[in-house]
């Protein structure tokens, strides 16, 4: 029994479908903040004001947003090989430990421009090397990627506290953490571009590791679409059998492919540790690995759509820190119900209305979705 | 003539633009067996989803027994008397025979009671009918044939006086099809209606009181089976003319390409799958596999072309072995010239989300043709499968479009295309036409005769014996993981038939 394909028009797929899923979730969110009391209607002008109505919060947002960037395209690229990669937490985390040696030695001798290449090897090779065991039990031993990437989670979690209280702690101080880093492994803001246009800014943690960060972001699209990698990731991830049959090593495509989004991971870590904290804290990842896959579901895998979902949940982050300072009612606890009910309809509900929108769109224009070429016409 | 126990009047149903099922008007008389065939793509599916109640007709009129009937599920139609056997079967494997029955159909909130029900209607319905199974046999141990009398058996189970067979002999022995049709002769014997869907001519002529014919969603014709021809409902499903089969010249057969030797294989379970089997095949010729599904031919396509790894034996390719024991590289192989068409276009032929123009490469994807230096030469890549498609007519012509909206017929062409014009020296296919409609049948056929009169060697694995005989040089018969036999193109369907079901195996291995 064949099923009648049909195919959107890419600027409904891409555009019109997760507008709809984001519209849903706001207004769902808006009911949630009618609840506790308060008028909607003002929570939504204080959440996008605060994320983009000053200088200081935009660059805030693209702060959150370059962390959200890194962490999406970790998890896009292990799922374009058909690979879960829940691990990109961990990955971030232990990176950190990668950035923390380049720093701790070189930030007293160096400038930051030799720091900074330096440390984005270090991140990415230690986030590549955490992600390199699970993906090899994955290839070899056939242990589920998900049980082991979550598992090696915990164990980075675990590690990190061992380090940061332990060895990464400078004698006599109470915090767990390393020593602040000296010029030398401070990154540059990027907060006088906001500037330009006219923006006042405060004091915001924007920095130059927004661009590394969509350099990533065309990288990554140069590699899924325009590389033979890309397209070997892409056989085995829709289809094992076929990559077999083609003369795909699993092995290999599976370890590389878990290798780069590990490293991709392990950048994200730049962001806080280089360009704001200045130094590497317990917990400083706190969840962006996780808003990694909301952002690499929402952005339909595609670099462009995760860089627009990475800005949205950045947006979301700084919006709602505002949003909950203005507002005693809601608390950071709503922000965050009002995230999940973003990643509710935008990751996990994908679907649910795209056959409604399918329907529309055969009714009113049939060639848009491609009709015309499953008609009577087989061979 | 008996009373309608079917009328369908003036049925339409369109999936967005496609029509799938244009104006059809259809009387099934009671206590006959009636055939339903056309192409893929025809509309037969769809007709038969809407009177099972997966599908609503967006127009139209259902009558069962004369009054009109309302079917939104399956549980409506099932409540009228409408029984349908799917072409995948719908059961679970590892429940007994009767379990599967009352599936669904549980009278009490235990089972126990329901299965005592079941077991002594069971037993009326097999005596009934002729329908031996053991009810408490596990379904996974069954054969294929056995399995179908069990969807046939849960659909009289619940009362159906219509059953409906998608495609019922697709995956059975010629003796298990025998069998089937003197089960559904019985059943017309005892007043029940039939409605039998397939693609298989010659089924129909066996069997069928009367028959329609459906193309591109309209219902083109019914005559009566004994006032027509093979010729004519061919000609009436495509449109035109069509050759059933395929003329070839005499070619001498040349040096031995591929030596199979002592090869066997087992299956992920262990099961040997392959065993001990030897063949040669030679430039110039087409051998043909012949047997039924699961005989070991998919295991031995897969050893050969290096996806799955062989317990022992040799296979020589050109003179020189292919490395069994690590599972060879079926890239490496390609480069030595065997190009291989899997029986599974779907999942192991083709991607399907991937555009037509990526499919074209897979497995050639290394060739410095289609790459500058890490990356994919994307113009060339596209200017290469328009090549192709002009060449095997590939429909619609956009290397662009998605995989998956390209018919049947046409993904086989598309794998075909790449195979064959990496110009390799042995080529081997599984089931060159399985799920192909009849005009593509005939080009796919003409391509695999012109690959052996350039003198390539040829190994056809296929279930379907008609075309293993019109295509084929040399037929082996395969069973139980064996060549039971080896015959020419002339031998009889009855012969090969034989074969394929074990019996003269001790003879044929002497």
């Amino acid at each position: 029994m064949s099923t009648p394909y049909a195919k959107l028009p890419a600027w409904a797929d891409y555009g019109l479908i997760p507008v709809i899923n984001l519209a849903v979730a706001f207004i769902v969110a808006g009911f949630v903040v009618l609840l506790v009391g308060e008028n909607p209607f003002r929570a939504a002008v204080i959440l996008v004001e605060g994320a983009f109505g000053k200088g200081t919060g935009i660059a805030f947002t693209l702060f959150y947003a370059t962390t959200f960037i890194f962490t999406g395209l970790s998890v896009a690229v292990a799922a374009h090989c058909g690979l879960f990669n829940i691990g990109t937490e961990g990955q971030a985390y232990i990176a950190g430990l990668g950035i923390a040696i380049v720093c701790l030695s070189f930030d007293s001798t160096l400038p930051w421009w030799l720091t900074f290449p330096m440390a984005i090897v270090a991140s990415a090779l230690v986030g590549a090397l955490w992600a390199l065991i699970p993906a090899y039990l994955q290839a070899r031993r056939g242990s589920h990627i998900v049980i082991t990437t979550i598992m090696f989670n915990f164990i980075a979690a675990s590690s990190m506290v061992y380090l940061l209280v332990g060895l990464l702690k400078p004698a006599g101080s109470q915090a767990p953490q390393t020593r602040n880093f000296l010029a030398g492994a401070e990154l540059p803001k990027l907060n006088w571009v906001i500037e330009l246009f006219g923006a006042k800014i405060r004091s915001a943690p924007l920095n130059v590791t927004f661009l590394l960060a969509l350099l990533m972001a065309f990288l990554v699209w140069l590699l899924i679409w325009r590389t033979k990698l890309g397209y070997e990731m892409r056989t085995y991830g829709h289809s094992p059998k076929a990559a077999r049959y083609a003369g795909i090593s699993e092995t290999r495509i599976i370890i590389t492919a878990m290798m780069i989004s590990g490293a991709l991971a392990g950048m994200m870590a730049l962001n806080p540790v280089m360009g704001d904290q200045h130094n590497v804290a317990i917990d400083f990842v706190s969840g962006a690995g996780f808003v990694g896959i909301a952002v690499a579901l929402m952005g339909r895998l595609h670099p462009v759509g995760i860089v627009l979902a990475a800005v949205l949940f950045g947006m979301l982050y700084q919006g709602g820190a505002e949003l909950a300072f203005e507002m005693p009612a809601i608390s950071r606890d709503m922000i965050v119900i009002i995230q999940g009910l973003v990643i509710l309809f935008a990751g996990a509900l994908e679907h649910m209305f795209r056959p409604y929108i399918q329907a529309m769109f055969a009714s009113f224009s049939p060639r848009s979705v491609g009709m015309e070429v499953v008609k009577g016409r087989g061979a | 003539m008996a009373q309608a126990a079917i009328e369908l009047i003036g049925i339409n149903k369109s999936f967005g633009a496609v029509r799938a099922n244009r104006d059809i008007n259809l009387e099934i008389a009671r206590g006959t067996i009636h055939g339903i065939v056309g192409e893929n793509g025809a509309g037969k599916s769809t007709l038969m989803s809407i009177l099972y109640g997966f599908y609503q007709a967006d127009s139209g009129e259902i009558r069962v027994g004369g009054k009109p009937a309302s079917i939104k599920t399956p549980n409506d139609a099932i409540a009228l008397g409408i029984g349908m056997v799917h072409q995948h079967f719908m059961l679970v494997d590892n429940f007994s025979v009767l379990e599967n029955i009352i599936l669904g159909a549980e009278s009490d909130a235990l089972l126990k009671s329901s299965i005592a029900k079941a077991r002594s209607e069971l037993d009326r319905l097999e005596r009934e009918y002729g329908l031996e199974v053991d009810p408490d046999a596990i379904i996974e141990e069954l054969p294929v044939g056995l399995q179908q009398r069990v969807e046939i058996l849960k659909a009289l189970y619940r009362g159906a006086e219509i059953l409906i067979l998608d495609e019922p002999t697709g995956v059975l022995t010629p003796a298990e099809a025998d069998h089937l049709f003197r089960i559904l002769k019985q059943l017309k014997d005892q007043g029940k209606t039939v409605v039998l869907i397939t693609h298989k001519l010659r089924e129909i002529m066996a069997i069928t009181d009367n028959v329609s014919v459906m193309r591109q969603g309209t219902m083109v014709a019914t005559r009566e089976t004994n006032k027509t021809t093979v010729g004519e409902l061919a000609e009436l499903m495509v449109g035109r003319r069509v050759l059933l089969r395929v003329e070839k010249g005499e070619v001498e057969a040349g040096a031995v390409k591929l030596a199979v030797k002592n090869l066997t294989v087992k299956d992920s379970r262990g099961v040997t799958m392959v065993d001990d089997l030897s063949f040669d095949l030679r430039a110039g010729e087409i051998v043909g596999i012949a047997g039924v599904a699961g005989n070991g031919q998919s295991e031995l396509l897969e050893a050969i072309s290096g996806i799955r790894r062989a317990v022992s034996g040799s296979v020589m390719l050109d003179g020189k072995p292919i490395d069994l024991t690590g599972a060879a590289d079926p890239g490496e192989l390609r480069d030595r010239g065997l190009a291989h068409v899997p029986e599974d276009r779907h999942h192991v032929g083709l991607v399907l989300a991937f555009e037509e123009n990526e499919n074209s490469i897979l497995g050639y994807h290394d060739d410095p043709r289609y790459l500058k230096g890490p990356f994919l030469n994307v113009d060339a890549i596209v200017a290469d499968a328009k090549d192709k498609i002009e060449k095997y007519d590939i429909r619609p012509g956009n290397p662009r479009l998605k995989t998956a909206n390209f018919s049947g017929g046409n993904q086989q062409k598309i794998v075909l295309a790449r195979e064959m014009e990496q110009d390799p020296g042995v080529l081997i296919v599984g089931q060159p036409t399985r799920g192909v409609d009849v005009g593509a049948i005939e080009f796919i056929h003409k391509r695999l005769i012109a690959m052996r009169d350039q003198g390539k060697a040829v190994l056809v694995v296929s279930v379907e014996l008609d075309e293993i005989r019109s295509l084929s040089d040399r037929i082996l018969v395969m069973f139980a993981g064996r060549i039971v036999g080896e015959r020419g193109p002339e031998a009889t369907e009855g012969e090969l038939g034989l074969l394929m079901a074990g019996v003269e195996r001790q003879e044929a291995a002497l």
